[in-house]
């Protein structure tokens, strides 16, 4: 913060390099955020774009869970669909836009489909990778103890992928967030990415920037209080934090 | 219950090879015997085991279980493997209630059955533990605890205590066969472990190598509970190293370069010896 405020002091006060409407001063930004969420505006924002993600998440963790499930199953499927999958996941999720606008039309679904469709994919190799990695022993010794069919998946070949599931997820999640924020730079009426996209529209600088700390401070939240709890569950039990 | 194999043959195919690993192996497990199996590294032991575990299909041959032919793995034959195989998401209480859940048995009566067996094996004070707290010995023990909890009237151990080290060797070896008293299974244990052997079993089987068949039988009647040191073992010992030894060195054979060979010199050379130079 103080590296910001010097930088912004030296920048822009005294060296005359750049211009306050591109380089914002932190005090500025603060005073923004703290008018954003003084009307509200923020906390609508904050709300909607947590819906969407929500759901649109939950809808890709879903099918990505599927769709791993069906691939390890079915060999041949492995083969031929496996780098179909691999490419759907490197497109960037925001390239499926016009798509989503043309079956869906400029509305909610619209966006929720380029979030689930983000993080599917990432989903989806998790859990093929997780599944594919288990120790064979597992599955012996579940064998000759009477484990089989839908029995085997539930209670050995899903927990013991659990630590790769639990970093798809994770990595799904990060998807979603960039597909929502993209999503709603480019066709929402309200939320985080629409706010930010008003800043631009303004030139407003410190609103952009505002709403990007906003981003950020969300996302690590998210990770500490969702995904770090699980993992750090995960790594007790396990005994992988003892190195 | 009786195990009977019956001109078991296993081929191992690949690209570049085609090995034998079992060639027509016939032996009959009689009910409530321990028996151990014995033989060099890569000899088809633990194959053999697999097959009669179902975990492995014959080439040809098959496997009967008091008469009915094996045709995969199940609860009626459990399998002890040299890891424990136990899991990590579970805790050790769970872990051996694991067989009793697959078969449907309620919450409480498996509770019941799984403390049951890990008094057995010492080890209640545990039960909550996680997996990765135990020494490899105590893991052992809960595995041996969940292999009890089937109550299957065969135990197949795959070199269980192989990667101990001697002194938890020893106390499982004598806790194992109080366990054997007491429950009276039908136990098949596969070592290398010629000492082990003759400790545990009823009856030795030694296997040749290359291809795998049953070279010859030991009956070991020693009293019980054996100990380490015991002369009468001794003596077994001895004679089953003897059979053992050809088909040690034909495995290395196999294995080493052309200049390798067992009859090593029996006075290790020392840079200060000069025999005879005081003559």
């Amino acid at each position: 913060m103080i590296i910001w405020e010097v930088a912004y002091e030296l920048g822009v006060e005294y060296l005359r390099l750049w211009k306050a409407y591109v380089f914002p001063s932190p005090i500025d930004v603060f005073k923004t955020l703290y008018s954003l969420f003084a009307d509200q505006t923020l906390v609508i924002a904050i709300l909607s774009s947590a819906k969407r993600i929500i759901l649109g998440y939950l809808v890709s963790v879903i099918l990505g869970l599927i769709i791993g499930l069906i691939i390890v199953k079915f060999k041949w499927l492995d083969e031929n669909a496996s780098p179909l999958i691999l490419g759907l996941q490197t497109l960037p999720s925001i390239c499926w836009l016009p798509f989503a606008i043309l079956w869906y039309g400029l509305n909610e679904s619209a966006i929720m489909f380029v979030i689930a469709i983000g993080s599917t994919f990432a989903v989806a190799i998790a859990l093929e990778a997780g599944i594919k990695n288990i120790n064979p022993l597992y599955i012996r010794a579940a064998r000759t103890m009477g484990a089989s069919g839908f029995k085997i998946y539930w209670n050995v070949i899903l927990p013991a992928s659990l630590p790769a599931i639990v970093s798809g997820l994770k990595q799904g999640w990060s998807f979603a967030w960039r597909a929502l924020m993209a999503g709603e730079m480019m066709s929402a009426t309200k939320g985080l990415g629409q706010v930010l996209m008003v800043g631009r529209d303004l030139a407003d600088i410190s609103q952009v920037m505002a709403v990007m700390i906003v981003i950020i401070v969300l996302g690590v939240v998210v990770d500490k209080l969702i995904f770090g709890q699980i993992e750090q569950n995960i790594r007790q039990r396990w005994g992988l934090d003892r190195a | 219950m009786s195990i009977k194999v019956e001109d078991v043959s296993k081929r191992f195919i690949t690209k570049h090879s085609d090995t034998e690993t079992l060639s027509r192996v016939n032996i009959e497990f009689k009910p409530g015997e321990f028996i151990c199996i014995l033989g060099p590294s890569g000899c088809g032991k633990s194959t053999l085991l697999n097959i009669i575990a179902g975990l492995e299909e014959a080439t040809s041959g098959r496997v009967t279980l008091n008469g009915k032919q094996v045709t995969g793995p199940g609860p009626d034959r459990v399998v002890m493997f040299q890891e424990a195989a136990l899991f990590p998401w579970l805790n050790v209480i769970d872990n051996v209630e694991f067989g009793m859940k697959m078969a449907g048995v309620a919450p409480a009566q498996r509770r019941e059955r799984a403390l049951k067996y890990l008094k057995m094996v010492h080890l209640t004070k545990f039960q909550h533990a996680f997996i990765h707290e135990l020494s490899g010995g105590m893991r052992q023990r809960v595995a041996l605890a969940r292999a009890l909890t089937f109550d299957s009237e065969v135990l197949l151990m795959d070199e269980p205590f192989a990667a101990l080290d001697s002194q938890t060797k020893m106390l499982l070896q004598i806790e194992l066969q109080q366990i054997w008293l007491e429950t009276k299974k039908t136990i098949l244990f596969v070592t290398h472990n010629v000492e082990e052997a003759t400790i545990l079993a009823d009856r030795v089987v030694v296997m040749s190598a290359n291809p795998g068949g049953i070279k010859k039988e030991f009956q070991i009647q020693v009293a019980r509970p054996r100990q380490p040191g015991n002369v009468d073992l001794a003596y077994l010992m001895n004679n089953i190293m003897q059979e053992l030894k050809t088909e040690v060195e034909k495995v290395a054979k196999a294995e080493y370069d052309n200049d390798w060979n067992i009859q090593k010199n029996p006075v290790l050379p020392s840079i200060n010896d000069n025999l005879g130079s005081g003559v």
